[in-house]
């Protein structure tokens, strides 16, 4: 055969192959596929002899088996991997029957539950685990043993609710730990890690608060794409082919026709149109009466933060006086929200906007709450630390009288007495712990005071109305009160807020994180099933915004404002002389220089000294605020260069539309130049001109962005 | 391991490049006394649509009885086995988007005129919600639904139409 013909062959041979790699794509019925394809392989089977290359086809089939492994492989990873999300059934049952907004709260509870989880998993490794396996054990060390004159009554329960007695001296607070700079066999160097998990916390809540934001923010970013087809969408994509359960098809019926209402109130709102003014007024007087309310419990709580610190003087209280902070903040919690819901019915917003403003009220309620305790706590601090100087004396000179008796008593001066017993040493009143145990009575409490409501408020209603509607006068389940509707703001909030104390907390009691995380795995099922057996759907259900930023930007914000109370003790409160892992150092971060001079090499050390410096620090600062300013000029680049383009798709596909049904250009301006044409032809406008671009070089060009 | 000779020839298992036995085990079982164990010679035989319905994978889907009768061949919705093949096939995961977009249309189209009109809208929709939504929401939906989609104006979905919106779907594999 000539050159010019085994060109030719080998050609045609490769595009029977490529015939036969694609025939599986060609929509054929089954028949003609069949011939086509053993047509094919008798050629190749006829010329690829000739042409030398006879194992080809072996080697083929065990390419395209190996491959077939390969993505079976990956198939099966993948649904191994959606299969261990943990809750999923659940959600999604939650979401069928209830509509994405309230779903999506239990995807942010998960999502809590996943963080707190490897939080949890740190501060156990890394402070708890080791003081407890390599630390002294209970009662060796005058910080670990209860005083001599609580002893009686440290195993009470009353005591032992109020986390004193054993529980105080105990892992789960600051105080149990010994400042010892290595301890065990490993030497390991517990302070340094208390105080790296510490900060640590903060610094992977962020990363991972951040990330998180990112992705939700590239998914919702095409919104120009997710408005287009919505109702095509939902019509053609949303039912799963893969369901095979009856059950599952049913949840999955309800949630398309939920799926399909809240579009369609969607799009009703923005077909409506009313009367300006009196909106606009009927806001005005919501926005007042909610400043006011706002006010009015900002007072509240000064003048019962201020009538408690008379309290704390003297020593006969009832129950109520005692916990009547606490009382009057968790009384506020459940008041307020329902009276913002009730005024924000004058302003008629869009059920999602709504739903935002109501957060934007109840965030500014529970910020008031927590700075307000904090600044008691802080009194409470400060107090404490103006009495551990007179105690610091105080417990020396006991000391010292302590080994006068022994010498005395003995006669001789020469042994070394015994040390005195731990629970005799007086001890300061380390403030550390004070504070730790004040935040874990503010959690329990909250858990209590959640817990309780959903029973009381949903619960117990729903069973009332259920039986006692028989024999009520009015219909209990179509008017007042009927059963509960799910309160997405206010958990949200709830959760946030939650989260905010955990991390302000969490520094002075390392076991908060534990109990946050079994906090956490019991809601999920409790709201679960409470949701499910007690709650209605919304009357207007609407959709949750795509991204669930809104969220993420409150937790963000609550990170920041829980990071300052703690960055600022560590700074510049010194640590109690005799509990903690810092005790006896002037400032908690000295940790850090200590174990930069011991146990870094030297040359570590200067170049630590010299990265400290102002001079080199300020234009580190200046350069970074130059980067963002650099980057968000940039994205603001490309997010106007995306609308341009996204105009002239839009321009362009009207146009096509048009010159199909041969009518006049939509195109206002168009419309205007045609006006001002000295004679208005008759013609019909014409076709696009070459330069244009067609819809599909646009879609290209788009997507190369 | 023995079955494989009294079935299939070799070629015809090359041929096919599916998972082509346990295909014929569920086929079989549909109907034990039709389908003959023997294919080495081609044989001609079709099983009813009530048959293949009552699969479960297909029981539980609102557009069982059009997923089937798109892929028969006399367009009554009776199968046989290579058609069989060809839907799950076209069903499984490892099908090509286009070949997917190009079925999930002749699926859509209950009258069989190669258009997506506001019927064969309105019969999906009723089949999607079985029936849940009032007749104005159903008129708004599909309303929406060809406004959004169509591109030449003619108020119905041709086939370019349909795959220009399908191919941009985030959630159109399944």
């Amino acid at each position: 055969m000539s050159e010019g013909e085994m060109a030719r062959l080998m050609e045609e041979v490769e595009e029977k192959k490529k015939l036969i790699a694609t025939i599986r794509n060609k929509p054929w019925r089954m028949k003609r596929r069949l011939t086509h394809l053993k047509e094919a392989q008798q050629f190749v089977d006829k010329f690829e002899g000739a042409l030398g290359k006879g194992k080809g086809r072996k080697w083929y089939a065990y390419k395209v088996m190996m491959t077939k492994k390969w993505i079976k492989f990956q198939r099966d990873f993948e649904n191994f991997r959606t299969a261990c999300i943990p809750w999923e059934r659940k959600i999604k049952e939650v979401e069928s029957h209830f509509g994405s907004s309230v779903a999506s709260y239990f995807i942010f509870l998960r999502w809590m539950y996943g963080m707190n989880l490897v939080l949890f998993g740190f501060t156990f490794g890394l402070v708890v685990i080791p003081e407890v396996l390599m630390g002294l054990p209970y009662g060796s060390i005058p910080r670990k043993t209860v005083p001599r004159a609580e002893q009686a009554t440290a195993q009470d329960y009353s005591v032992l609710m109020d986390f004193n007695g054993y529980c105080k001296y105990s892992v789960l607070f600051y105080g149990f730990y010994n400042n010892q700079r290595t301890i065990g066999l490993l030497k390991f160097r517990l302070p340094l890690s208390y105080l790296m998990v510490g900060i640590g916390t903060f610094g992977y809540s962020l990363m991972v608060v951040i990330r998180t934001m990112a992705k939700n923010a590239d998914v919702g970013g095409g919104d120009g794409d997710e408005g287009e087809f919505t109702f095509a969408w939902k019509m053609f994509t949303s039912w799963d082919y893969l369901i095979g359960n009856s059950e599952t098809a049913d949840n999955k019926y309800a949630s398309i026709t939920t799926s399909f209402k809240e579009s369609i109130v969607d799009e009703q709102e923005n077909q409506k149109d009313e009367n300006i003014h009196l909106r606009r007024f009927l806001r005005l007087l919501a926005n007042v009466l909610i400043t006011c309310s706002l006010g009015g419990s900002g007072y509240l709580i000064y003048f019962v933060v201020k009538r408690s610190q008379e309290f704390a003087s003297r020593d006969d209280l009832s129950w109520y006086e005692k916990n009547e902070l606490e009382i009057i903040m968790s009384l506020l919690g459940l008041v307020c929200p329902p009276l913002f819901e009730t005024i924000a019915e004058l302003e008629d917003y869009h059920p999602r906007i709504a739903l935002k403003w109501q957060l934007g009220r109840i965030f500014a309620l529970f910020l008031g709450n927590l700075y307000t305790f904090l600044f008691a706590l802080f009194d409470e601090v400060n107090t404490k630390l103006e009495e551990e100087e007179s105690i610091k004396n105080a417990s020396i000179w006991a000391m010292k009288e302590y080994y006068a008796n022994y010498t005395r008593l003995l006669n001789d001066t020469e042994s070394t007495p015994p040390p005195m017993d731990p629970s005799d040493v007086i001890r300061g009143p380390c403030w550390e712990t004070a504070v730790g145990v004040e935040f874990v009575k503010l959690t329990v409490s909250d858990i209590q005071v959640s817990y309780l409501t959903i029973l009381i408020g949903d619960f117990a209603r729903a069973v009332i109305v259920r039986f006692l509607n028989y024999c009520w006068c009015w219909d209990l389940e179509a008017g007042f009160p009927s059963y509960g509707e799910f309160d997405i703001s206010g958990n949200v909030l709830g959760l946030v807020f939650n989260q905010g104390m955990i991390w302000m907390g969490a520094f002075y009691a390392p076991g908060l994180v534990g109990i946050n995380v079994l906090r956490l795995l019991s809601s999920m099922y409790y709201q679960c099933w409470a949701v499910m057996a007690t709650n209605v759907p919304h009357e207007r259900v609407f959709k949750a915004s795509k991204s669930n930023n809104f969220y993420m930007g409150l937790l963000l914000l609550i990170l920041f404002l829980s990071l300052l109370p703690v960055v600022y003790t560590i700074m510049t409160l010194p640590p109690s002389f005799d509990c903690g892992p810092f005790s006896g150092k002037p400032k908690m971060f000295d940790v850090i220089m200590e174990t930069i001079e011991l146990d870094l090499p030297a040359f570590l050390g200067t170049l630590f000294s010299y990265a400290a410096n102002p001079g080199l620090i300020i234009p580190a600062v200046l350069l970074m605020v130059l980067a963002i300013y650099y980057l968000n000029s940039v994205s603001e680049a490309y997010q106007n260069s995306n609308m341009e383009l996204k105009k002239k798709m839009q321009m362009a596909r009207d146009e096509e539309k048009n010159r199909r049904n041969n009518t006049d250009s939509t195109n206002q301006v168009m419309k205007d130049l045609e006006d001002l044409l000295p004679n208005r032809s008759l013609a019909p406008p014409a076709p696009p001109e070459p330069g244009q671009f067609t819809p599909q070089q646009l879609c290209s060009y788009v997507k190369c962005l | 391991m023995g079955n494989k000779q009294t079935i299939f020839t070799d070629e015809q298992l090359d041929a096919y490049q599916v998972r082509h036995l346990q295909l014929h085990g569920r086929y079989h079982e549909l109907a034990p006394h039709l389908v003959p164990m023997d294919y080495t010679k081609d044989p001609d035989c079709k099983l009813p649509l009530a048959l293949i319905v009552n699969m479960p994978e297909l029981k539980e889907n609102p557009f069982r009885n059009r997923i089937v009768e798109s892929f028969s061949e006399d367009g009554m919705g009776n199968l046989s086995f290579n058609e069989f093949v060809d839907m799950f096939s076209v069903l499984s995961e490892m099908a090509p988007r286009e070949l997917k977009a190009i079925y999930a249309f002749k699926i859509y189209d209950f009258n069989v005129d190669n258009y997506l009109c506001k019927e064969d809208l309105e019969k999906t929709l009723n089949k999607l919600t079985k029936e849940e939504l009032t007749p104005e929401e159903v008129e708004l939906v599909c309303q929406k639904a060809i406004e959004e989609a169509d591109l030449d104006g003619d108020n119905k979905l041709s086939f370019a139409d349909f795959e220009n919106m399908i191919t941009r779907a985030p959630d159109f594999l399944r």
